[in-house]
Formats: C-alpha cells, sequence, structure tokens
C-alpha cells in the first residue's frame, strides 16, 4: 500500500515537471518549470515564450526592449524579450545591468530578411536558473513552424541585408559563454541601464517589474542617432556593446589587457598607445590598438575590417563586417590629438 | 540477525549511488566522418566531469572551432599521428580548440592548420597536454595561426611529450600563468619555439627546440593583467640551429627577436639557464636584455633581474648576428660573437650572472629604449654565478604527473 502512494506521487511529480499542453495551447502562458528546472529542452515552444512564436507575438510577462547602441550580428534584425515570472520584480543595480532573479529569462530572436519576409534563423535564450544562468541556441526550421535546441551549433547561408552572401553561424552552447562570461560564470550582457531608454525603464517600473529607475549619468547614444552624439560617445557605445563582452577584466580576453567597458576612462586601458599582448598575425603590421589622429596605424578598426580567423574582431558573432561601426571607430581615433 | 528494514534502505540507496558514481565517469567514442563538427562538439558539450571523449583514428574535417567548458574531461586520441583536428576548412573561432574548464587532460591527438591559435586553455587550472601535435603545414609563414600550444591565466599546465611546429608566433606558449613545467616536447620551425611570458615558477627542460626564429623565451611584458615574471628555470634542452629567419607579422613583440636566438630572456627576476646544449645560434646563444620599448605601466620593472647562466655545453654560434653593426663586431671578434650576450641594462652584478666557462659581451646600451645602433661593446664582466631561484616552487603540481601516469 506504502509502494503504491509513493509510486503515485512520484508520477504526480512527473506530471507536474513536463510542460502542460493544456497552458501552451492558448499560447500565452510561459512555463516557468522549463525554465528553471535543470535540463535543456529540445524545442523553444517547451518554454512558451510566445503566444505566436513564427510571428513573435510574446506571452504574458514577456516583454519587448531595445538596446539604444546593440551588438552588429552581420545585419540581422533581433527581437529581444526580458521573462519575468508573475509577481517577481528585477533590481535596479546603478548604471548597469538589471538584477533579474531566478526563474527571468532573456530571449532574443535573429532574423534576415528572404525574398521580402522575415525569416527567423535563430533564437537564443538566457535562462536565470537556482545554479546560474544557463544560455542555449535554438534553430528556426525552413517552415519558420519549430526552434530546435542546436546545442552544437550550426552554420547556414544566408544573405546578409547588405547583400553579403555569408555562412551563418548559429553559436553552440560553449560560445554562447565566451561572450557571456564574466569570471567563468554566464551573465547577461545587453540589459545595462545605461543602454537602455529611460521610457521603457519607467514603463517597467509603473508595471511593478523593476523596483526603481536606475540613475544614468550618460546613456549610450541611440545608434540609428549617431550622428547627433559626440562621436567619442557613438564610438564608446559601440565598443561597449560590440566588444566590452570580452574586453573587460573579468572576460573572456582580460589576458589582452585591453578594457572597452563604457566606464572605463584610462584611455591606455581602451586601447590608446598600447601595444598588443599575444595578437599574433591579429595585430597586421601595426603597433599600437588606437594611434590618435591615425586610424589607418590603429589595430582597433583593422581587426574590425577583417573577416579572417585569427585576425576579425569579434571572433564570434559575425561573418561580414560593418562599415558604419568601422566608420564611427575611426572617426573617433581620427579625432583624437595626437 | 535480520537487518532493520531501515538500515538495509540505506545501504541499498548507498550501492545504488555507488554505482551510479561508476556510471558517471563514461567514454564517449567519437569516430571521424559525416558531421564530426556537430558531434564531437556536442560530446564536448554534454561530457561530464571524469569522463573521457575519445577521438577515433583519423582525420576529423572541421569547420568551426572547438571548445570545452567542463571540468576535469579527458580528450583522448588514437595517438598523435593517428587521430588529426583538421581545421583547414575553418570558418570562425579564433583558435582550434578552446578550454576554460579546471583540470582538463589533452592527449594523444592532433591539431593541424587551426586558422587563429591551435588550442588555448584560458583559466584552466591543471591542465595537462600530453603528446599533443599542433602543426601548420607547409612552409613556416606568416599566415599561420601565432600560438600552437597556448595556455593562459592559468595555475598548473604541464606540456609533456608535445610537437609544434610553424606558428608564426610561439609553438608553446605560456602566459600569465604559474607553476608551470614544459618537457619532453619538440618545437621547430616557429617564430618562437616556447615562450614563457609574465608567468613564474617555469620549468622549461629536455625539450628539443631547433629551427625557429628564436628558441626558448622568457618574457616579461608591461601592460598585462599578471606581471612579474620570473623564478623560471631552462635546463637540459636542446637548443640547438634556430636560424629561420623571422616571419612574425610585423608590430609583433616577437617579430623583434633576432633570427639566430637560442635563449632570450627579456626583463624578468629569477631566470637560471643551466645544462643546455647550445649549438649553432648564430646571433648568440643566449641573450639577456631589458624590454626594449617605452611604457607607461609604473607596476612594471623592465631589467633582467637575477639571471643566471650557468654552465651550458655550446658549440658554434654566434657566426652571423642579426644585429645592427653584427658584421663589424663579428668581424672585430674574429668570426664570431661570444655565446652569452647582454644589452648591458639593468644593476650590474644584479642584472645577469655567467658561469665563468662562457665568454660574452656586454652592448652597454645607454638607456632602456635606446636603439642597439648606440651599442658601445665591450666584454663581459663576469660575475660569480649564484643560484636565485626557488627550485622547491618550480614546476607543474605533483598531482598533474600522477595524470599522465595513467
Amino acid at each position: 500500500m506504502k509502494r503504491l502512494v509513493l509510486l503515485a506521487a512520484a508520477l504526480t511529480a512527473l506530471v507536474a515537471a513536463s510542460p502542460r499542453p493544456d497552458a501552451l495551447a492558448d499560447g500565452a502562458r510561459v512555463n516557468d518549470a522549463a525554465v528553471t528546472a535543470e535540463g535543456y529542452p529540445q524545442t523553444l515552444a517547451e518554454f512558451g515564450f510566445f503566444a505566436d512564436a513564427a510571428a513573435q507575438v510574446p506571452a504574458d510577462g514577456v516583454v519587448p526592449y531595445r538596446l539604444n547602441t546593440p551588438l552588429w550580428s552581420d545585419g540581422a534584425e533581433k527581437l529581444r524579450f526580458v521573462y519575468l515570472p508573475k509577481g517577481a520584480k528585477a533590481r535596479a543595480q546603478g548604471e548597469g545591468l538589471l538584477d533579474l532573479p531566478v526563474g527571468a529569462a532573456l530571449i532574443k530572436t535573429f532574423a534576415f530578411p528572404a525574398g521580402g519576409k522575415r525569416r527567423l534563423i535563430e533564437t537564443r535564450v538566457l535562462l536565470h536558473r537556482a545554479s546560474g544562468w544557463v544560455a542555449l541556441p535554438y534553430r528556426w526550421n525552413a517552415e519558420q513552424t519549430e526552434a530546435r535546441l542546436a546545442l552544437a551549433g550550426a552554420r547556414l547561408a544566408l544573405t546578409t541585408p547588405a547583400g553579403v552572401a555569408i555562412d551563418y553561424a548559429i553559436p553552440n552552447k560553449n560560445q554562447c559563454k565566451e561572450c557571456h562570461a564574466l569570471s567563468g560564470a554566464v551573465t547577461p550582457i545587453g540589459p545595462k541601464a545605461r543602454n537602455l531608454a529611460a521610457t521603457w525603464l519607467a514603463a517597467q517600473v509603473r508595471a511593478g517589474r523593476l523596483d526603481a529607475v536606475p540613475v544614468v549619468k550618460t546613456r549610450l547614444p541611440v545608434w540609428e542617432e549617431r550622428d547627433g552624439a559626440p562621436v567619442a560617445l557613438a564610438a564608446r557605445g559601440y565598443l561597449e556593446a560590440n566588444c566590452a563582452h570580452c574586453h573587460n577584466p573579468e572576460g573572456s580576453a582580460s589576458n589582452s589587457g585591453l578594457d572597452l567597458r563604457w566606464e572605463q576612462d584610462d584611455p591606455y586601458r581602451t586601447g590608446v598607445m598600447k601595444r598588443p599582448v599575444a595578437a599574433g598575425r591579429g595585430a597586421g603590421t601595426f603597433e599600437f590598438d588606437v594611434v590618435p589622429g591615425d586610424p589607418e596605424h590603429s589595430i582597433l578598426p583593422f581587426r574590425m575590417a577583417s573577416t579572417e580567423g585569427g585576425v576579425a574582431m569579434p571572433e564570434l558573432g559575425r561573418a561580414s563586417v560593418d562599415p558604419a561601426g568601422i566608420a564611427v571607430v575611426k572617426r573617433w581615433i581620427a579625432t583624437m590629438r595626437r | 540477525m535480520r537487518m532493520p528494514e531501515k538500515k538495509l534502505a540505506v545501504a541499498g540507496a548507498l550501492a545504488l549511488a555507488a554505482i551510479s558514481h561508476l556510471a558517471v565517469a563514461r567514454t564517449i567514442a567519437v569516430a571521424p566522418g559525416d558531421g564530426a563538427q556537430g558531434r564531437l562538439q556536442e560530446a564536448l558539450i554534454t561530457a561530464h566531469p571524469g569522463d573521457v571523449v575519445e577521438l577515433g583514428a583519423g582525420r576529423f574535417a572541421l569547420d568551426d572551432g572547438l571548445s570545452l567548458d567542463v571540468d576535469g574531461v579527458t580528450v583522448k586520441g588514437a595517438g598523435m599521428y593517428a587521430t588529426v583536428l583538421d581545421f583547414a576548412g575553418q570558418k570562425g573561432a579564433g583558435e582550434g580548440l578552446l578550454v576554460t574548464s579546471d583540470d582538463v587532460t589533452l592527449r594523444d591527438f592532433a591539431v593541424e592548420d587551426a586558422h587563429g591559435d591551435g588550442i588555448k586553455s584560458k583559466g584552466a587550472d591543471r591542465v595537462v597536454y600530453r603528446r599533443v601535435r599542433v602543426t601548420w603545414s607547409g612552409a613556416p609563414k606568416e599566415t599561420n595561426g601565432a600560438y600552437g600550444i597556448y595556455p593562459v591565466q592559468s595555475t598548473g599546465v604541464l606540456i609533456d611529450g608535445c610537437v609544434v611546429r610553424g606558428a608564426s608566433d610561439a609553438g608553446i606558449y605560456v602566459g600569465q600563468s604559474k607553476d608551470i613545467t614544459v618537457r619532453h616536447s619538440i618545437a621547430r620551425e616557429n617564430v618562437a619555439g616556447i615562450e614563457i611570458e609574465n608567468s613564474r615558477n617555469a620549468l622549461v627542460t629536455a625539450n628539443m627546440v631547433t629551427g625557429n626564429a628564436g628558441g626558448i623565451l622568457v618574457f616579461d611584458l608591461p601592460g598585462l593583467p599578471v606581471m612579474g615574471g620570473g623564478n623560471t628555470v631552462i635546463e637540459n634542452n636542446l637548443v640547438v640551429a634556430n636560424d629561420t629567419p623571422n616571419f612574425a607579422p610585423k608590430g609583433n613583440i616577437v617579430a623583434g627577436v633576432p633570427r639566430g636566438t637560442g635563449v632570450m630572456v627579456m626583463a624578468n627576476d629569477g631566470v637560471l639557464v643551466e645544462h643546455n646544449t647550445l649549438e649553432n645560434n648564430p646571433t648568440a646563444q643566449v641573450l639577456v636584455v631589458a624590454y626594449p620599448k617605452a611604457f607607461e605601466d609604473k607596476r612594471y620593472n623592465p631589467y633582467p633581474r637575477n639571471v643566471v647562466v650557468g654552465d651550458n655545453l655550446v658549440r658554434g654560434g654566434g657566426d652571423d648576428p642579426q644585429l645592427p653593426g653584427g658584421a663589424q663586431l663579428k668581424a672585430a671578434l674574429g668570426g664570431a660573437l661570444p655565446p652569452v650576450l647582454w644589452d648591458g641594462l639593468g644593476k650590474p652584478g644584479e642584472a645577469l650572472m655567467v658561469a665563468a666557462s662562457l665568454p660574452g659581451l656586454s652592448l652597454n646600451l645607454p638607456a632602456q629604449g635606446a636603439s642597439a645602433e648606440a651599442a658601445r661593446p665591450s666584454p663581459l664582466k663576469l660575475t660569480a654565478p649564484v643560484k636565485r631561484v626557488d627550485r622547491a616552487s618550480v614546476g607543474a603540481p605533483a598531482a598533474l604527473e600522477a595524470r599522465i601516469a595513467r
């Protein structure tokens, strides 16, 4: 008899842990167990982040956001969402990352135009579990009906909005961490208060999803409006969003000694007249990361303009070059006094 | 006696735990062939601590970098010529294989033609490279990857029985690390054969280093998170005919290594070079210098301190020095420079001590950062060597030895 009770309890636990088809059917509720339980759900649908995933219509509690200056990924359109479980609240931490509670998730879909339509390529999720953040990539099928876990990553041919044919890389789970690592632990990168719109932050506070509007001294410029911003801010914003996740004292490129975080104000640490350490041929024929007034002899734009393994920076996340990003960084270097 | 039910249950649970613990240490076999990239990468991601990822014999055609981020995993091939990870078709990533977890053992396989570095282990403590080959095909060239075997920011590094060839920077490069052993390895036709940089407690012993532009380099550079290199022993190595023209990309620090340098020490505190066979290195068998460039880092000491060149077996060398005015110097000295060359920078009596058996030359540069044109060469005044390294703290931890004994 006792055994029977145990068996029944075990079965109940099993049922509770698996996604509830009825909850998913209405498409509007997130499956919190998929976010927080250990393991890797095989499909994106198991999370229930979307009411209509193909159209990228979010479910309840999943809120879209944008970054002022985003990471450039071969010109991909990116759809960003943050999920907070019912009643949960993020905490402001000054200008930096919003502190998202266990159970929260960040969702980012990468899309490219194809035949006049939006083609979803992959959706990356960052899940905040009790054991820490977990990063997983999901690849959309050609029919756009399902996104499946791509633990080992994938490559596919596509054409960028700029018309460049590339071999697009969906990162594997480890590569997710290469960019998302701080002192070896996975962490979000994007939602820092200084890179989020004040209006969005205020709306989150009003909705009870954020404890306070963070005080930000200088916000990263909105990338599309960069021409109206001081070039130093536009360039440093771009470097913060595209490089600083590795190039910081706790990041994957800490050994380089190059620190491209927005808050770093020692010019030498940001590359000015700094020699590379272990750049190998990545340095080209140049001696310094940034030579004031001389972008053509600076390593930073040289590596940004390359697509060759061992030279190209960032190492992950792009297969073509970003002329707009290079232009801003070159203009910034050109305006520096020698 | 009847065992109480509760106790029995506990015993059962313990037995089960023991079995499942055994079951945890698995061997995951991965064969070359179709889809090798995905299958191998997935094995490296899903491995658990204690697992062995066993690479089959043959050539794995890979089109992307690989990475390992699970502690305590062994990646083992069928031999450094039998199992080849071929990165000739690599489309992305900065290295062939990247390791970011602790207590990893890499053994018995090869990495060929990686687009960036061969194998990089970063912040990966207690790493073992055993009978691993990292090579680039064809003639040594600037477009080869920078480093072959590249542990950085790690404590506990054992590199044993490895082969590196063709790196456009250093074949074996250990950076910003401590407690290091590099031994029984072959480094040939790289810009630098073996380089220990901004690291402490390194033992470089019983290696064959030949055909590089520079053989064994011990450098300490400014502007890095980890500085203050030293307490390093270079002994019992064969450092022979390192005479390949320097093919490093210009601008690189190793591009400044004169072709034909056997052992080169730049800055550092406490380096012992002894009992090596130094043969036919045409610029200098041993070169000791201060960091030659301008720097801003106030924490940095650019001078060599407590560098000891003890007895070494020396033959030939110094007969084609790649230094400004080298030809005249050579003629004035009867056809060859003496085996030990010092730029003359650093405190006299502290910077460099040389065994009486080895003649030397000081360039007597006037100041740190001065060009070699300002040299006023004179015979090196000998200072009796006092051994200034702490041998007890040199080398990889003993536990790493145990791992390769298996």
